[in-house]
């Protein structure tokens, strides 16, 4: 009965397939904010000019695209949250975790500033104040990298940001919805850098607080262990890999601007 | 207002200029909800009107599930068909997952208990009217079920539509079987809600009138071809 559904299956994606060869793809489980920087948009074509390989990128938060390669539902991940990122390899899922590339958070907030962050060096002292100040903070909520950094923040400014109050509303969205939420209800976020120069819909949103170390925001490249998932296409994995690891793909990436701003930088080894 | 009028020119500039990677993703949102109608229209007209014309123990139950399933969330069905597309999940050697044919499937499931709901209810109906006559006529159970379907055409177009306005406007389940891959599962509505989260409103707007605009138009060709057949038949 399965081995018929599977056939069935088979015989009707060729109709809904569009017209051509088998493509050779692999598929990258990575995180928002880098896709919705831009930043694969500059990536992908000259990785594939170059190999033939095309890389097809599914765009989610980090904590699920760490549950994609868990399931063996992507080959490679490009993902953010370095504790994670190294569970996921010591359990198994993952191979050879390499550096790639970091940008930075930028604490956003509203012109008005009712915390009086402006101007300041130092994130967690910015985040103390705004929860001194009850003022309105949009949190990501959905497990992903930069909200797991959130949280980090928090816990180092003392804050217990379950303790309530209304002034800390969690969102459980992406990171443009967020932004989009905080610029309508003029509330603090925290966001990486790549999406907050492509964003579109700012209102009286402004970067308030940067350029603190405890705002580095590195992300990091896995391949998603074979051994766990047959499936899994090793070798063009590791070629798209090993690509943006080395000299091409680190020059690509110095090479990606908004706005002549250069927004990720690459620290591969 | 202004907010309207940006998106009403990027939506008429998109159209005008014909850009080709809005075709892509218009043909593509075209393809898998008319494949996903007509796999459900295949599987729940003859499902619904066997469903009316026949009686089991159960049935009203059966008919009540079939009813509340017309309000299947998308993302519980979407959901459902990643488990099982999942490599880590029972069909996962199939390779289907994060393709136009994983979204095919789950938009099928989301539309065919409207289809099959709205068809029975269709022949229930026509067999009441009509039981009678077909019986003293001698016409067999499969006779009964082809007549009644096409005596009911007209109004299972409606139900066909239906299923198609739920199939194209959907997000949910195609996000996530589909991952809303650039140029391999982008769809209309994954494409609105990825600029809404880019903050591109005009765009993702722009966008939204012209996916309204498809589906009137299908709509429009619909009513214009039951028009005529109609005159034609009579």
């Amino acid at each position: 009965m399965k081995r018929l559904l599977l056939a069935a299956m088979a015989l009707f994606s060729l109709a809904v397939a569009p017209a051509g060869a088998e493509e050779r793809f692999i598929t990258l489980a990575s995180t928002t904010s880098t896709e919705q920087s831009g930043l694969f948009g500059h990536l992908l074509p000259a990785f594939k000019a170059e190999t033939g390989i095309e890389v097809r990128v599914v765009a989610v938060g980090t904590g699920q695209a760490l549950k994609l390669g868990e399931r063996g539902d992507a080959d490679a991940l490009l993902v953010h949250d370095r504790a994670g990122e190294d569970k996921f390899v010591a359990e198994g899922f993952g191979i050879d975790r390499r550096d790639v590339m970091y940008n930075d958070f930028v604490v956003v907030g509203p012109a008005s500033d009712p915390a009086g962050i402006k101007g300041g060096k130092d994130a967690v002292a910015a985040f103390a104040k705004i929860a001194v100040a009850k003022a309105p903070f949009a949190s990501r909520g959905d497990d992903s990298g930069t909200h797991r950094s959130e949280l980090r923040l928090w816990k180092k400014a003392e804050v217990d940001v379950k303790a309530g109050g209304g002034w800390y509303r969690e969102l459980g969205a992406g990171m443009g919805p967020t932004l989009n939420t905080a610029a309508g209800m003029n509330a603090y976020a925290l966001a990486d850098r790549g999406t907050w120069a492509s964003f579109k819909n700012r209102q009286s949103l402004a970067i308030l607080v940067e350029g603190d170390r405890a705002l580095f925001n590195p992300y990091g490249s896995i391949l998603v262990n074979p051994e766990k998932h047959k499936a899994v296409k090793v070798a063009d994995a590791k070629a798209w890999h090993l690509w943006l690891t080395g000299p091409k793909g680190q020059a690509a990436i110095a090479s990606f601007k908004i706005d002549g701003e250069q927004l990720f930088f690459g620290d591969a080894k | 207002m202004s907010d309207l009028s940006q998106a009403l020119s990027v939506a008429l500039d998109l159209v005008l200029t014909l850009d080709p990677q809005m075709l892509g993703i218009v043909r593509l949102s075209v393809q898998v909800s008319g494949l996903a109608v007509l796999l459900a229209g295949l599987i729940g007209l003859p499902l619904g009107a066997v469903l009316a014309l026949s009686a089991f123990p159960g049935r009203g139950a059966v008919v009540v599930m079939l009813n509340a399933f017309m309000g299947l969330p998308p993302v519980v069905v979407g959901l459902g068909v990643y488990l099982l597309l999942s490599r880590a999940g029972p069909l996962g050697e199939a390779g289907l997952l994060f393709t136009p044919t994983a979204m095919v499937m789950a938009q099928t499931l989301l539309v065919l208990p409207i289809v099959a709901a709205l068809a029975r209810q269709v022949v229930a109906d026509l067999w009441e009217e009509y039981g009678e006559q077909l019986r003293s006529l001698g016409v067999s159970g499969v006779g009964r079920l082809v007549t009644l379907l096409w005596d009911g055409r007209f109004s299972l177009l409606t139900a066909i539509l239906a299923g198609f306005g739920r199939a194209a406007a959907e997000v949910g389940a195609v996000m996530i079987v589909g991952g809303n891959i650039k140029g391999v599962t982008r769809t209309m509505t994954t494409t609105i809600a990825l600029e809404t989260s880019k903050g591109d409103l005009p765009l993702a707007m722009g966008l939204g009138l012209i996916l309204i605009a498809l589906v009137t138009l299908v709509n429009a060709g619909v009513f214009l071809m039951g028009q005529w057949a109609r005159r034609r038949m009579g």
